[in-house]
């Protein structure tokens, strides 16, 4: 295991009683070390997530597009999602670092390969989701089969392809603290020291643990929202 | 940054590894199979009760909802550290914060199962005079196999491919070569990464056949096969 740059490691000699104490959360430190250790590392986090879910979320797409009507593919590729989906985070990481280095990048092909696997069975599953005498009654207006697509599909997809998305996000977020393995990346960065020091430096590893839990409820709550937004009718009965 | 270029000679030289040292890889993954067994089962056992009774009383659908998601929104690096501070380094910390892990799945899925079966099914049942426990057991519990079971795979894999994180908090296993690059170099991290997932294939491969052969034979076929995630979040 390496770590990249100079660690910020909690100073034990000096700071308030509570922090040399290692008591249960010190708020004192919460505060001094925003700026240098948890806001930049939330940044990080927020980034390491979006380029994964946003990458994920076209390339799913557009196999989804391409499979819709292929059911036997379909099936062929949720069972290699499947298996996909087993590749350990931390083993994956490790073995793309020879290829690409500490990097970014060795972080995000992970990342954007689970978002993915995620969402690509959702999408299929939405596209789906329009009932056959709605398809008929589409047809019976004088619909084109891309006209069907982009008016009745699409539309009738959302629900589904939001659900996706949160499970996308939620996961990548969870998934990205195990990039502070490859060095300082992420919230889980200031747990994985926090954790080496001979006593685990307790208020790092609940507030940057409290900080990932947060973001990801919060955007999961994001697309709840943006979902009652685009889609008013599923509003009755559902979460 | 230790090596930039694409590099194919760490490989050759991870598969060296691999073989020159088997004893000490199949004693690390023994000792990470041992983790992994032991938090699944206590995750079973709450679990499992507890998802299928609520199933069957068609009650707690938010619980199952929110278990999924909190199962998910909670990382493994942030549990292990939690639990470590609480219950100190070694094997019970990264047992427990890895079966918290392998509840949300098993729950969720044992609860929609039991509870998606089909309302006129358990009333002809009951009309054939069933008492509960046999429609439980005879009706229930039969047609809600393959989503069950897909939980129970879906929290077994987890739990195998997280527990070398668990490394970092004592836990052992092949995690504690892919953490000690200090002593094992890039070569031995990446074996050791290699064999994790062959480890994890491997288990879900297991399992799945488990599952197959589990599933009452007229509902195998297409419903075993979808590996899709929990639908529930989707309506």
């Amino acid at each position: 295991m390496t770590v990249a740059g100079g660690p910020v490691i909690p100073n034990f000699g000096k700071g308030s009683p509570c922090v040399t104490g290692n008591h249960a959360f010190c708020w004192g430190w919460v505060r001094e070390h925003w700026g240098d250790t948890l806001q930049p590392r939330l940044v990080e986090h927020v980034e390491l997530t979006l380029i994964a879910v946003g990458i994920g979320f076209a390339i799913a797409f557009a196999l989804a597009l391409l499979t819709h009507r292929v059911r036997r593919v379909e099936h062929l590729i949720g069972l290699g999602a499947a298996l996909l989906y087993t590749i350990p985070s931390l083993a994956i990481f490790q073995i793309l670092v020879p290829f690409f280095g500490l990097t970014t990048t060795t972080v995000e092909i992970p990342l954007v390969g689970y978002s993915l696997v995620i969402l690509y069975p959702n999408i299929v599953a939405g596209l789906r989701a329009a009932p056959p005498d709605v398809l008929e009654a589409a047809r019976a207006m004088g619909f084109r089969r891309r006209q069907v697509l982009a008016r009745v599909e699409l539309p009738l997809a959302v629900p589904a392809i939001i659900g996706g998305l949160r499970i996308a996000v939620v996961s990548t977020v969870s998934i990205a603290t195990i990039a502070a393995f490859l060095g300082e990346k992420g919230l889980g960065y200031p747990i994985l020291l926090a954790l080496k020091e001979p006593t685990p430096f307790r208020t790092e590893i609940y507030s940057a643990g409290l900080l990932v839990v947060a973001l990801a409820l919060t955007c999961d709550a994001i697309l709840v929202l943006l979902r009652r937004a685009l889609v008013p009718w599923t509003r009755v009965g559902n979460t | 940054m230790i090596c930039d270029a694409a590099n194919a000679h760490t490989f050759v030289e991870a598969l060296r590894f691999i073989g020159d040292h088997p004893g000490v890889l199949a004693t690390k993954a023994l000792e990470q199979l041992e983790l992994s067994g032991a938090a699944l089962g206590i995750a079973l056992a709450v679990a499992l009760p507890l998802g299928v009774a609520l199933g069957h009383f068609h009650k707690g659908s938010g619980l199952a909802i929110g278990a999924s998601i909190f199962g998910r929104a909670l990382p493994s690096l942030v549990l292990i550290g939690v639990f470590l501070t609480v219950l100190g380094i070694g094997f019970v910390n990264n047992m427990l914060a890895l079966a918290v892990l392998a509840t949300g799945p098993v729950l969720t899925n044992a609860f929609d199962g039991v509870d998606g079966v089909d309302r006129d099914v358990v009333e002809a049942a009951r009309g054939m005079g069933m008492a509960r426990v046999q429609i439980l057991r005879r009706v229930e519990l039969p047609l809600a196999t393959p989503l069950l079971f897909t939980g129970i795979r879906v929290a077994a894999v987890t739990v195998v491919a997280t527990a070398p994180v668990a490394a970092i908090a004592g836990g052992g296993g092949l995690g504690d070569i892919i953490v000690n690059q200090a002593s094992y170099r890039l070569e031995g991290v990446i074996g050791a990464s290699l064999c994790v997932m062959a480890l994890s294939a491997g288990v879900w491969l297991v399992l799945l056949g488990v599952q197959v052969a589990a599933t009452p034979k007229p509902l195998r076929g297409a419903r075993v096969m979808e590996i899709v995630e929990p639908r529930k979040e989707m309506a």
